[in-house]
């Protein structure tokens, strides 16, 4: 990158950031935000089963009041002017020890209201969602608790003012999706998916425990205000080791190249969790993590660089194995990773992209919430099947769930008006502006994306009965298909709404994250009709393979790349082969290092205070007399002792 | 003769305390039987409330009354406010009649032979022990008398008033009474012989300083010369005294017994009140009558509070009773506050009050969950019994992990936080030395903490495990007091520190 590109982003920079003001009013009101789900978990995970009957509405309730708190937080905002939508709200210090302070504090501007309003929106949906989707489960109300814990959880990683809180929410959220991908934990598999979520965030969570401690030897705190200030004059080195250091953490969050492995067996949990967390929210947050950095990155190339690298892989990565899977919620995980692959990618094109991540951040929570909530309803319908060569015909038996996912479809793969036209069309332009191998990256994506998605139509609603024999789909309940129309309509309208209703996202986030104009190789309708043509192109060749011919019910051998793409593109071959078996070779021979060395030391020691304890033991002999004696002994020590003193 | 004019204001939070005691023992004359434990409850809880709502109006206050023998000052006040918050607590413990079939924790009649068939008689007959209640408000009001006194002889009194009503006490358990009524014997006669230390020894200073009021004895500290012998002797002496009370190594050694023996009730007021009052009354003997000799003292007390670190958690770690073993995890927390204690500064002084209200809400909820844990034979202290105790009651096994980790010195409980200013007084006020012992003692501390959690939560139950008692809303309430008040002050705990800072100044 050159010198004259990195001199205007900081001048962006510093043109618009933004004041910070105490919050007063409304404003310091925010905290309600977290309390009330806090107070949900709380109360259905202590309250013990005389909540057993309630626990759903109570769990609802919190989640809704959150939101409701949320849109008025919202309204008061817009009448803010629009450089003075930065609250501070400071909640008590957390701890002042060797001059590093941290405060907490709650920071609410324009980034943070949008992720709220996401969170609490679809969250609400979500829990609502649940009520019928988990109606026959005995576990119901620890479910509803761990959903609670989890919205809490997020709403503190994106209201922190400080990494360390940050870091809180985000050690929050990883413990709620470890504990919801694993809420069967009767099935083995669910039990090692959990495990594995867990230990491959662990990676990450190092990433991030690293920045964090680089900040603190840059910048002596850990604070938004403190770091974000004193980027300019601090060393670039620095600055890049901080944001890689950063990536690493939200690759592991957000399931990105190298640390994607575990999202597509997170697909274990309970759907409505794969909706809410590993699609809609949670797994977004590495891209809120890089985009609410954008203070360092800015200042760091080529940690920037390594951002689009990710983004640029991981997009094509979870295309492709989305394209091979059966399993219908694989499907969608691997297009989860895709398209937060084309967030991170935009949000590493600095202040020209990070908006536009934002931006499908926003409209992919709608839709990817929307299709994973229809595939649970398509699930509920069919005895919890979830191999897709065994549905097929179902927009008759579903018609509500047909319509609904129909319009996921439709906005997932960029058909306009839908809404994901809008934003994956904007994070194109912008990658084209950046270089053309990074354009045709996620111009190729877009295609496979239509691809994969257009098989799943096919192969779900279309076609021919493929259904086992006890099957009798029927359409789920209301209090499922609401949720899915509102996400449906979310998906309609949600696209054009946000880019230019009231001056739209872009401007919305300016003061946050900056702006900058980019200038493209081709004309925009040039492009805007290539991906259009992509995208068509894409489906028609799924049509071709998978709307024509009738699908067999076992998966044909296939050829190299799906056999790849079925084993997930060999991730958990490459995991294993790099690293578990010489991490087992290297642990085994650090055991036997240890088992001689360090813990003949440490036995020993133990062993020689253990030895102490019993022998110490044995003067509590339980006679007063003796107790008395070692009194007296004492006194007279500590005379002496006292005489001893003034003696020399 | 003038009358000595007293301060009534300043005194009627202990007025009342001990008001209380008096007029129980009246209820116990002349109340009957079937009205009394109710009475009794009332006017406790309603004296130990009004004295504390007495404390915070006199927030601020600095006299020294009484004729020069109390000295009511911010540490005064936020010892005796915390006493009665945690005696608060405690008697809501003494009041639980749910855990034991037909009674409360306390035998009948004390004065009934163990065995004996007028003790049959009595709990056929279902009587209930109410005694228990003057008794441990007269202990009360001695230990807010303590940490207040302000000449060597209201410290004397203060000693023996709270002393003897906590030997009584400790003597009272319903279940194995034996044990029991050795403990108070044992308690009784050591601390009968750790009383004489600190009276000659005051003899002693009296004798050299030709006065009894500390700031008259501070006064005579650079002014006689030749007689140190004598006054470094008492005050040997006295601290031997004060030690006692703390659970000071080698002054410790009914601590175990003790705390074994007593009703855990019982045990759980004493260890968290107790401690409070003698490290309140030790400060301000040796801070404001004795700061002028304090290289003098202070290299004996370095080396107790190393063996008081050492011993208490290297013996801990061989207990297989888990009373026991908390008992002598009380002895090294009682040596790490030592270690601030050597630093005599006003952070020092807020460190110390901070972990003793921190420390008293811990080990008030520890003790309680223990009362809980019970088999055909009372309550199971044994930690075989404890083994698998997660699975049957996670919710039970949980709070009592936490109080583990608090104990244990974990970030997020009041214990990391108590641990922290400690040592960090201790630090700064030069006793590198004495941090590194504290640290390193903290490490091995945290192994036998966590082998609890280990055993509760990752070992298969006992066959015949003891089954958990339900308890009334009482102990329910006092646990879950103890229980907030460990991650509050661990999560929150800059209130409570401003406090302590604006409180650590003795009036002299």
């Amino acid at each position: 990158m050159n010198t004259t590109l990195l001199t205007q982003s900081v001048a962006a920079q510093t043109e618009t950031h933004q004041a910070v003001r105490e919050a007063s009013g409304l404003f310091s009101g925010t905290w309600l935000l977290i309390a009330l789900p806090l107070l949900g978990a709380a109360l259905l995970l202590l309250g013990g089963r005389r909540l057993d009957r309630t626990g759903h509405l109570v769990g609802c309730a919190t989640v809704i009041a959150s939101f409701v708190v949320a849109a008025v937080l919202f309204v008061a905002m817009l009448g803010e002017g629009s450089g003075e939508r930065a609250f501070l709200i400071p909640l008590w210090e957390w701890f002042n020890a060797g001059g590093y302070e941290v405060e907490i504090s709650l920071l609410l501007d324009q980034l943070s209201m949008a992720f709220v309003l996401l969170i609490t929106g679809v969250g609400s949906l979500i829990h609502v969602y649940s009520i019928g989707y988990m109606e026959h489960d005995e576990r119901r109300r620890r479910f509803f608790g761990y959903l609670n814990l989890f919205v809490a959880a997020m709403l503190l990683l994106v209201l922190a003012s400080d990494f360390l809180v940050l870091f809180i929410g985000w050690e929050g959220v990883g413990l709620a999706s470890y504990l919801l991908i694993g809420f069967w934990q009767h099935k083995p598999s669910a039990a090692v998916a959990a495990k594995k979520a867990f230990v491959v965030n662990r990676v990450g969570d190092m990433g991030m425990v690293l920045a964090v401690a680089s900040m603190l030897v840059v910048f002596g705190s850990s604070s938004y205000a403190v770091v974000f200030a004193g980027t300019e004059n601090a060393p670039v080195g620095w600055l890049n080791a901080i944001g890689l250091f950063l990536l690493l953490a939200a690759c592991g969050k957000s399931a990105q190249f190298p640390l994607q492995s575990w999202l597509l067996d997170a697909m274990e949990g309970p759907t409505p969790v794969s909706a809410l967390i590993h699609a809609a929210t949670m797994v977004t947050a590495g891209v809120y993590l890089i985009v609410r950095s954008a203070a360092i990155f800015d200042l760091a190339p080529e940690a920037r660089t390594a951002v689009v690298v990710v983004g640029a892989v991981t997009l094509l990565m979870g295309a492709i194995i989305g394209c091979a899977k059966d399993d219908i919620k694989k499907a969608l995980a691997g297009s989860t990773m895709s398209q937060i692959g084309y967030m991170m990618l935009a949000a590493g094109l600095g202040p020209a992209g990070y908006a536009f991540a934002i931006f499908h951040l926003i409209t992919h929570g709608f839709f990817k919430a929307n299709l994973f909530l229809g595939a649970g309803s398509v699930m509920h319908g069919m005895n919890d099947e979830v191999d897709m060569r065994r549905f097929g015909a179902l927009r008759a038996a579903m018609p509500v769930t047909f319509a609904t996912f129909a319009i996921g479809y439709l906005a997932i793969i960029g058909i306009p008006p839908f809404a994901g036209f809008f934003s994956k069309d904007q994070i194109i332009e912008a990658a084209f502006a950046e270089g053309l191998v990074v354009g045709l990256c996620a111009l190729l994506g877009a295609g496979i994306t239509a691809f994969y998605m257009t098989r799943v139509m096919l192969m779900t609603f279309l076609g021919s009965k493929r259904w086992a024999e006890e099957a009798h789909p029927h359409e789920s309940p209301r209090v499922m298909t609401w949720p899915l129309i509102a996400l449906g309509a979310l998906s309609v309208v949600g696209g054009a709404g946000l880019l230019y209703l009231g001056g739209g996202i872009v401007d919305w986030l300016e003061p946050v994250t900056g702006e900058e104009h980019h200038d493209l190789p081709v004309p925009l309708a040039v492009l805007m009709t290539s991906t259009l043509i992509t995208v068509l192109a894409g489906a028609a060749v799924a049509w071709l393979l998978y709307g024509r011919r009738p699908v067999p019910e076992v998966a044909p051998r296939g050829n190299p790349l799906t056999v790849a793409a079925r084993r997930d593109l060999y991730g958990d071959a490459v995991n294993e082969g790099l690293f578990m078996r010489p991490g087992q070779y290297l642990t085994r021979s650090l055991v036997y290092a240890e088992s001689r060395g360090v813990d003949g030391t440490i036995v020993g020691a133990a062993k020689a205070v253990g030895g102490l304890s019993t022998r110490w033991r044995r003067w509590q002999t339980g006679f007063v007399r003796s107790y008395a004696l070692t009194m007296l002994a004492g006194a007279g020590l500590v005379v002496i002792a006292m005489l001893l003193v003034r003696l020399p | 003769m003038i009358a000595p004019s007293i301060e009534y204001s300043a005194l009627l939070p202990m007025i009342i305390v001990f008001g209380a005691g008096v007029v129980g023992v009246l209820v116990e004359a002349f109340v009957p039987r079937r009205f009394r434990h109710a009475v009794q409850v009332i006017l406790a809880l309603a004296a130990l409330a009004a004295a504390f709502v007495q404390v915070v109006r006199l927030g601020g206050t600095e006299i020294i009354g009484a004729v020069g023998s109390v000295a009511i000052d911010g540490p005064a006040l936020f010892l005796q406010g915390t006493v009665l918050v945690l005696a608060f607590i405690s008697m809501f413990f003494f009041a639980e009649r749910r855990i034991e079939a037909g009674g409360n924790a306390f035998a009948p009649a004390a004065s009934s032979l163990p065995g004996s068939e007028e003790e049959r008689v009595l709990v056929q007959q279902r009587a209930l022990q109410t005694e228990i209640y003057p008794l441990s408000m007269l202990a009360v009001g001695g230990m807010m008398l303590f940490p207040a006194a302000n000449d060597l002889l209201a410290m004397f009194v203060a000693l023996e008033v709270l002393s003897l009503p906590l030997y009584i006490l400790c003597g009272m358990a319903r279940r194995r009474r034996l044990l029991s009524q050795e403990a108070a014997m044992k308690y009784f006669l050591l601390g009968a012989f750790a009383s004489g230390f600190f009276i000659f020894g005051a003899s002693f200073v009296y004798g050299f300083a030709g006065s009894l009021e500390f700031a008259e004895i501070d006064a005579a500290l650079g002014a006689r010369v030749g007689q140190e012998g004598l006054l470094l002797a008492g005050v040997g002496m006295m601290a031997v005294g004060l030690l006692f009370k703390i659970g000071a190594v080698p002054f410790h050694a009914w601590t175990p017994d003790v705390y074994q023996g007593a009703p855990t009730q019982v045990t759980a007021f004493m260890a968290a009140c107790t401690k409070l009052a003698a490290f309140g009354a030790m400060m301000r003997l040796f801070y404001v009558g004795l700061g002028g000799i304090r290289t003098d003292w202070q290299p004996m007390l370095w080396a107790v509070a190393i063996a008081t670190m050492v011993v208490g958690i290297v013996v801990a770690l061989s207990q297989t009773d888990i009373k026991r073993m908390l008992a002598y995890s009380s002895i090294a927390h009682g040596g790490f506050i030592l270690t601030a204690f050597v630093a005599v500064d006003e952070l020092a002084i807020a460190a110390i009050l901070f972990y003793l209200a921190a420390y008293g809400f811990v080990t008030l909820g520890a003790f309680a969950v223990v009362t809980l844990v019970r088999d055909a034979g009372g309550e199971a202290t044994h930690l075989s019994k404890w083994a698998g105790l997660g699975r049957r009651s996670p919710l039970l096994a949980a709070t009592f992990g936490l109080f583990l980790l608090a104990l244990a010195g974990i970030p997020l409980t009041s214990g990391f936080v108590g641990k922290l200013t400690v040592f960090t007084a201790a630090f700064q006020g030069g006793a590198m030395p004495l941090v590194i012992v504290g640290v390193l003692v903290s490490a091995v501390a945290a192994f036998f903490y966590v082998r609890v959690i280990v055993l509760m939560f990752f070992s298969d139950p006992a066959p015949e495990g003891p089954t958990v008692a339900v308890p009334s809303v009482w102990t329910t309430a006092g646990i879950a007091v103890g229980a907030v008040a460990t991650i509050v002050l661990g999560v929150l705990p800059g209130p409570l520190l401003d406090l302590a800072e604006q409180a650590a100044l003795f009036i002299r």
